[in-house]
């Protein structure tokens, strides 16, 4: 590991100096710096800041701190309760351990686990722009259908962050610039000819809570991921979703997110589009998820998620349509 | 530097590099976690801070000095470490101290009613512990006589 200095940080708009990076869990950082693929000249600790609450939102939302464990969000009884997909996928990331480091912020901020951006021996166009990407032809298997480019086909490895695109979060960041705020869907860049960039935020900006506003449909979402093994495995593919179903059968809300295909948490508005006011039914699902793929590039071994999504989205909706026990 | 280990303080002078599982088999020679994969992966090193349980091969000793450390040292004769003597919960021992750390963190969690991805009604099924300890990697196998060892010592 390069060597490096610590300190930890004073106030959320305190900034970065050149090469530096904030340290949080650490749970991938750490990982990352011993691999030599993160290389910082310091670390700013900021998990002694004031970030480690989740508060009530006026009508019914809630903010998380951006230092909330994930282990703590996932047990905590108002999200439970409000936002079940959120937990849910809480509980499909990682394992018990991790859980209990790792942070609201710093999942949303965790890096692909693409093997040749795991490996700093190797061409990778986000560890080392320019070098190439050996994904295409290579090990892809896990890799994005949708919004990759030339350069990268990297996907977005977050569970939590599936559940907070469905949810429409808000991402509050603060730093020597001041406050803004980011949707939470346009937070992670799609890579473009920039594949080293992952997000929008600026060098010394910093997460500080998400918001995710109330969602009455929200009580009845499931989150589902499917993986290689049975527990403690990365997605190879998962659905967030919320539904509600009018008395006579039509889609009336409908919030759609998918995990594990996209370089970010891949928010499926043109499937919600086509939902919207149609008949809750297997084939109108179907239909809504094969109409987001229209735009899907399969390689060679990543295909299988062209029929995998859509069938994992069809079983979910139907299970949430069934619970509103028409 | 300051690190609380078993309930002692000790002062150590450490490369910011250093780890939480090297701090302490390294330097303070306690050699009970193990180094497994040293990337997170196998749950081999797996201690408890401030009680609750950690990959300690992923956390930095330097950013830890306000924490409580508990290894497999300072558990002293806890029922899940009889739990794996009666039900002979191992084979090798290798990922033993970091199965049996986890065990005691995760059984404060179902006492505080964290739920699992699993959502049994009973957080102790043997599908419920299988999930809850999945962060812990056992390449003899030992899984089925650990699963009763956990169980047990939930009652205890």
């Amino acid at each position: 590991m390069k060597t490096f200095s610590y300190r930890t940080a004073t106030g959320p708009a305190d900034g970065l100096e050149p090469g530096a990076v904030f340290l949080a869990g650490g749970t991938n950082l750490v990982d990352l710096m011993k691999l030599g693929v993160a290389t910082p000249d310091a670390l700013v600790d900021v998990t002694r800041l004031p970030l480690g609450e989740i508060t009530d939102l006026p009508g019914g939302g809630l903010r998380i701190g951006a230092a909330v464990r994930n282990s703590d969000l996932a047990a905590d009884p108002r999200a439970r309760q409000a936002f079940p997909l959120l937990s849910q996928a809480l509980l499909a990331g990682a394992s018990g351990q991790l859980r209990n480091m790792a942070t609201t912020g710093g999942n949303l901020l965790q890096r692909t686990r693409c093997r040749y951006f795991m490996d700093a021996t190797k061409p990778c166009n986000k560890h080392t722009p320019g070098s190439g990407c050996p994904a295409r032809d290579g090990d892809h298997r896990n890799l994005a259908i949708l919004g990759g480019s030339e350069a990268c086909i990297a996907t977005h490895p977050s569970d939590m962050a599936v559940a907070l695109a469905a949810l429409d979060a808000i991402v509050h960041v603060d730093g020597p610039a001041g406050p803004r705020t980011i949707p939470v869907t346009g937070l992670h860049r799609l890579p473009g000819d920039r594949p080293d960039r992952d997000t929008v935020l600026e060098h010394g900006e910093l997460i500080t809570a998400v918001d995710v506003p109330a969602l009455p449909s929200a009580t009845r979402s499931a989150y589902r991921k499917a993986r290689d093994r049975a527990s403690y495995a990365f997605a190879v593919g998962s659905v967030a979703a919320a539904l509600a179903v009018t008395d006579d059968g039509l889609v009336s809300e409908v919030r759609l997110a998918w995990g594990a295909v996209a370089p970010r948490p891949w928010r499926a508005w043109r499937a919600e589009e086509r939902l919207r006011g149609r008949p809750a039914t297997a084939a109108e699902f179907r239909a809504a998820a094969d109409a987001e793929l229209a735009a899907a590039e399969p390689g060679r071994d990543n295909a299988y998620k062209m029929e995998l999504l859509p069938r994992m989205t069809t079983a979910l909706l139907e299970r949430l349509a069934d619970r509103e026990g028409r | 530097m300051r690190l609380t280990v078993n309930g002692s303080e000790h002062e150590l002078d450490l490369d910011p590099r250093t780890t939480l599982l090297d701090a302490l088999r390294e330097h303070l020679g306690l050699t009970g976690a193990k180094k497994g994969c040293d990337h997170g992966q196998c749950g081999a090193c797996t201690v408890l801070l401030d009680g609750r349980r950690v990959n300690s091969c992923l956390i930095l000793a330097i950013a830890q000095q306000d924490a409580r450390v508990t290894t497999i040292e300072g558990l002293g004769g806890h029922p899940v470490q009889r739990g794996f003597l009666e039900h002979d919960g191992f084979q090798c021992g290798y990922c033993t101290p970091g199965q049996i750390c986890s065990a005691v963190g995760m059984l404060g969690e179902v006492e505080r009613g964290w739920p699992s991805a699993t959502g049994d009604d009973d957080p102790l099924s043997d599908a419920e512990i299988r999930e809850r300890m999945s962060g812990n990697l056992c390449r003899c196998g030992a899984y089925p006589n650990m699963v009763p060892a956990i169980r047990e010592a939930a009652g205890r």
